[in-house]
């Protein structure tokens, strides 16, 4: 086979990778604007937030060390002991549910009834205060983070397809742990929503608020229970580009990649999420592969964009989003 | 049966005297009372803006979501009082309203949106796949129909859905509201026939909100007429069909027969309730 076949085969199963990991943030995003309308601006900075905290109780950090060393003179930064990633990544998990919890409490309850524009204001002022007060509570420097995923090249496939073309493949570890915590996390979601109660609860709130009120579900229980979903969502992405990564600022960044994939994808459908991912993923490499040469590199930046913008002119709802329904 | 109208102990609904205003501003009901008995069919009348939803919103306290508010009276529920309660609490007290205008899960099946009926239920999966069962008996067009996603359903299944859908929450009593909204004169039948036998067979109690006044009163057994958020008139529904202001205003016929619509109009302009 012609080296630059392999060579645009590496890229594709790369790209498919890279994919994963932008519809893990897509997902998040998918969830809370399917239950409540609303588009979650924060949900980056959860996934930064997310992985803050959970680097600083694996480490055994204090919360807030600087601000109780400034004021009670102290010089306290560490508990001294290391929590084990599992436990940690448990408890994590409990803090996004208790920030569920305080965001439904404080800002979304007295906002019910508000057109959306506001509540999409509301979470932009949520992004900014989370973004502080992570770097309050565990310091703004850049973190290692490391719950013990494999990392580098797999030599399995490496070796295998040295064997069949002569040429292996780079393909990263991390990259194959996330995709299938990926899989599964859909698999679980999917079915959660379609066949348990509270997952048609939730769907029930996505159609109709007031009717799903007047049949007795409680909304406000939906939504903490949609924004810990989604605080667990941006705990597994924060894990996955934290440990690419690092832990650091442009960690929220990557939210921004996730608008073209949810404009492709559809903004109401969770696997449209994750084929919209994969599609962005592949297609801003291959086309750096194949056209960013002649046009002097750097078409990631702006490729993604580009793409659902022709989106947005020719099928607005995404691949999949839910058709409007519309009866005449 | 109950056409004698209701008595005190067998009343279980009672609305005292309650005034609503929504954003602090707007007063839509200005003193209703009403007595709603148990096991019957009670019907609201009344015109567009009358308050009929409004007293059914006040009911079942999907009022608060819409910025209203009870500022005076009080509502009773088997004596106790309920106006602060939220709408789950009230469906958990066996009181569920079916909104206007449907308002079914659209992206949910017919079968996955009466289920949402059963939320607050805690007697397990069999008693409710039971009452899935009776409720596909009361509308087997339903059943037909269960795997298709609800809005693509016509308005007349979207009705059946919704009444549906309040039955499987095991009610006793159910605030119906204009059932017969935008639906063919023989649909309307159709549907009041099952609310009907619904009332006879399972015992539910129905407080009916309606502009189609001839046919509430052919199958409620009281009314209530609501005009601009006063009770003007109430009695049995047999006697509200003979009375000869019903007659005229709410049912276009007088003595003379039946009137041409602009004469009522401007007859009703000069002549006004109970003055």
């Amino acid at each position: 086979m012609p080296d630059q076949l392999l060579f645009a085969m590496e890229v594709t199963l790369n790209g498919l990778m890279a994919g994963v990991l932008y519809s893990l943030v897509a997902l998040g995003f998918v969830l809370i604007f399917k239950a409540s309308g609303i588009f979650n601006y924060a949900q980056g900075v959860m996934a930064l937030f997310a992985a803050m905290t959970l680097v600083g109780i694996q480490k055994g950090q204090v919360p807030f060390a600087h601000l109780i060393n400034a004021l009670l003179g102290t010089e306290v930064h560490h508990f001294g002991w290391h929590v084990p990633s599992i436990l940690a990544i448990l408890l994590t998990a409990g803090v996004m549910v208790v920030f569920a919890w305080i965001v439904e409490r404080v800002v979304l309850k007295h906002l019910v009834n508000q057109p959306d524009i506001i509540l999409f204001m509301a979470t932009i002022g949520l992004a900014y205060f989370m973004e502080g007060f992570g770097d309050l509570m565990w310091g703004a420097d850049i973190k290692k983070l490391d719950v013990g995923l494999p990392q580098g090249i797999n030599i399995a496939i490496d070796d295998t397809t040295f064997g069949w073309f002569g040429y292996g493949f780079f393909i990263d570890n991390l990259d194959i742990v996330a995709t299938v915590i990926a899989i599964l996390l859909v698999i679980s979601l999917t079915v959660f929503s379609q066949y348990s109660k509270q997952g048609r609860a939730l769907r029930a709130v996505a159609d109709d608020h007031q009717a799903a009120l007047s049949v007795g579900i409680s909304l406000r229980f939906i939504w903490v229970l949609v924004w810990s979903i989604a605080g667990f969502v941006a705990l597994v992405a924060g894990i996955m580009w934290g440990a690419k990564s690092g832990v650091q600022f442009s960690l929220s960044l990557i939210a921004l990649k996730a608008l073209p994939v949810l404009m492709l994808g559809g903004f109401t459908s969770i696997p449209g999420a994750i084929i919209g991912g994969l599609i962005i993923g592949v297609g801003e490499k291959l086309f750096e592969f194949a056209i960013g040469p002649l046009v002097g590199g750097a078409t990631e930046n702006w490729f993604a964009y580009v793409l659902a913008l022709i989106f947005l002119v020719f099928r607005p709802q995404g691949l999949f989003g839910e058709k409007i329904i519309e009866r005449v | 049966m109950l056409d004698a109208g209701p008595t005190e102990q067998d009343t279980v609904l009672e609305v005292n005297n309650i005034e609503v205003i929504y954003n602090h501003v707007i007063l839509v009901l200005k003193g209703v009372s009403l007595k709603v008995p148990k096991g019957g069919i009670t019907a609201l009348l009344g015109g567009n803006g009358a308050g009929k939803t409004t007293t059914l919103k006040a009911i079942s306290n999907l009022l608060h979501s819409e910025r209203g508010e009870v500022t005076k009276g009080t509502i009773m529920y088997r004596g106790e009082r309920v106006q602060e309660l939220d709408p789950a609490e009230m469906v958990k007290r066996g009181v569920i309203q079916v909104m206007e205008g449907r308002h079914c899960f659209e992206h949910l099946t017919v079968e996955e949106n009466l289920l949402t009926g059963a939320y607050t239920r805690t007697d397990g999966r069999g008693a409710v796949s039971a009452d899935l069962e009776m409720v596909y008996n009361y509308f087997p067009r339903l059943k037909e129909r269960r795997t298709s996603q609800a809005g693509y359903t016509s308005g007349g299944e979207q009705q059946m859905v919704a009444i549906g859908r309040a039955l499987m929450s095991r009610p006793e009593t159910i605030l119906l509201d204009e059932p017969s909204m935008g639906l063919a004169p023989q649909l309307v039948e159709q549907i009041f026939e099952i609310v009907k036998s619904v009332n006879e067979n399972e015992g539910y109690t129905f407080l009916l909100a309606e502009q189609n006044t001839n046919v509430a009163l052919r199958y409620a057994h009281y009314g209530y007429i609501l005009e601009s958020g006063r009770v003007v008139m109430d009695g049995p529904a047999a006697e509200l069909r003979e009375n000869p202001d019903v007659k005229e205003f709410y049912l276009g016929m007088s003595d003379e027969g039946r009137k041409s619509f602009r004469d009522v109009r401007s007859y009703r302009r000069r002549k006004r309730w109970l003055a």
